[in-house]
């Protein structure tokens, strides 16, 4: 099992509908978000091109925050969901400065927090909160090793990026393009 | 031209519009952790070499302040921990690949052994105080013999301390400008060159001012060079690494690196220290505290700068 999604840029109008599920869905503090989306304009008028994303922790193969984190909070969970335990975070910050994403904030409770992929709807057998919300049906989640799921077949028959790859992460939410 | 913006308005505390997640007491830590480490090695190789009569102030003066500095050290780093209350699950568990469980467990053994060699030098250090207990004459007794041994502790342990404080940084491959492997070299050579100004400070004998005005000197040349490395490696990096550099050079931190911790910090000192080797007649205290003050300085550049280096956005 390994899960992963894959957002359609193409598709995607940037209405916010999976950040405020997200926010409802998690009791995400005032002022914070686990996701965000980003409007990058390519170009001088009038020959622009558009992309809008839907951003969120990339839940990384070889995930620096685990990596580096001094007391185990920080690790990975069947299906290579990264989670946080927040009894054994000491808010010491390292994986938010090991993060090329900036996906992790520290709860004003202390702890660090971030995208958990939803993993208590999943253990439901529910879709992340945002994806099941998302008015254009621009985002997919699924199992990259079911070589028959929608993400995986997405991502044979169309032409995808992933975020600062260069970064060495192995991420795993996947951009149409 | 490409422009990026977040439409739905992300503005996390401490992260946006720039990272800062580690304050001040981080930087203090670094300073105080390169300079604890600094003092320890001294006292440690004085002694193996069965030096002390010689050279008393690394043994005896100069180790008064390294369970200070280690205490305060970790003071400023629990400080900066947002979930403080949890601090003992760092002693729940191992974890080799992150260097902050390779500091908490250094800094478990090297704080109280710290102690334990001060409390070794109590009788010489006050000679006019009396230990009340007998229990703790006999305690002090049984340091002094062990003190060769605690030696051989202390340099591994002081080694890795130091080099803790740079690798804990340069092991975040998400902020380029830490993420490079000469920090850790850098930060030991910057460490032990402020615990050798500190020697220098508190010496009264002119035989070790000498001694360690020398070994100071070596050392900032050392650090010197590293600093070049660093710059050419950079400069040799990806575009993210360029962007680092031009933080520290052609950037807002330009006059802190290269006038406080270049120039007034190595170059100044280094050209005084070499001075008083050559027999001019230099008040030592000069260049030892513009040594301890660059250094400071230093880590504060590092810290800060790397926090506003990242991948995205």
């Amino acid at each position: 099992m390994r899960y992963a999604m894959v957002i359609d840029t193409l598709k995607c109008v940037g209405c916010s509908d999976c950040v405020v599920a997200c926010q409802t869905e998690n009791d995400v503090p005032i002022g914070y978000c686990r996701d965000w989306i980003t409007e990058t304009v390519d170009g001088t008028y009038p020959n622009i091109v558009l992309e809008l994303k839907s951003e969120r922790c990339n839940h990384c193969d070889n995930a620096p925050c685990v990596r580096c984190c001094p007391t185990g909070a920080s690790h990975i969970v069947d299906g290579g969901i990264v989670l946080v335990t927040p009894n054994e975070c000491i808010g010491c910050g390292a994986c938010i400065q090991s993060c090329p994403y900036d996906a992790r904030y520290q709860h004003p409770e202390g702890y660090v927090d971030k995208c958990t992929f939803c993993h208590h709807r999943l253990e439901k057998g529910q879709l992340p909160a945002c994806v099941s919300v998302c008015p254009t049906k621009c985002m997919y989640f699924g199992d990259l090793d079911n070589p028959n799921s929608e993400v995986s077949k997405l991502l044979k028959n169309r032409k995808w990026k992933t975020l600062a790859p260069e970064a060495g992460t192995k991420p795993n939410v996947y951009y149409l393009i | 031209m490409q422009e990026e913006l977040f439409t739905s308005g992300r503005n996390i505390p401490h992260i946006d519009p720039s990272l800062e997640i580690w304050h001040w007491p981080i930087s203090v830590y670094l300073f105080l952790g390169g300079l604890a480490a600094g003092l320890l090695l001294f006292a440690g190789l004085v002694t193996i070499l069965g030096k002390e009569k010689e050279y008393p102030t690394p043994v005896k003066y100069a180790s008064i302040i390294t369970p200070i500095a280690l205490s305060l050290g970790l003071l400023a780093l629990v400080y900066d921990l947002t979930h403080p209350l949890y601090t003992w699950q760092l002693y729940t568990t191992i974890r080799l690949e992150s260097p902050m469980s390779w500091g908490a467990w250094v800094l478990l053994v090297t704080t109280p052994l710290s102690y334990l060699w001060v409390f070794s030098y109590f009788s010489e250090i006050f000679p006019k105080r009396n230990l009340k207990f007998n229990f703790l004459k006999n305690f002090e007794k049984f340091l002094k013999k062990n003190r060769k041994n605690m030696a051989y502790a202390l340099i591994p342990l002081s080694i890795i301390l130091g080099v803790y404080t740079g690798v804990l940084l340069s092991a975040f491959n998400a902020r380029p400008l830490w993420n490079n492997a000469i920090l850790g070299p850098l930060f030991l050579a910057s460490g032990l060159s402020t615990g050798a100004a500190t020697i220098i400070l508190l010496s009264k004998t002119a035989k070790e001012k000498y001694l360690f005005s020398k070994i100071d000197l070596a050392l900032i040349i050392i650090e010197l060079g590293l600093i070049v490395h660093m710059i050419m490696g950079m400069y040799a990096g990806s575009q993210v690494q360029l962007d680092a550099m031009n933080l520290l050079i052609g950037g807002e931190f330009t006059l802190m690196f290269f006038g406080f911790v270049i120039i007034l910090g190595l170059i100044v000192p280094g050209i005084l220290e070499l001075l008083e080797i050559k027999g001019y007649k230099v008040p030592v205290a000069i260049p030892a505290i513009l040594i301890l003050i660059g250094g400071l300085i230093f880590r504060f550049v590092i810290v800060e700068a790397g926090q506003l280096t990242r991948y995205l956005y």
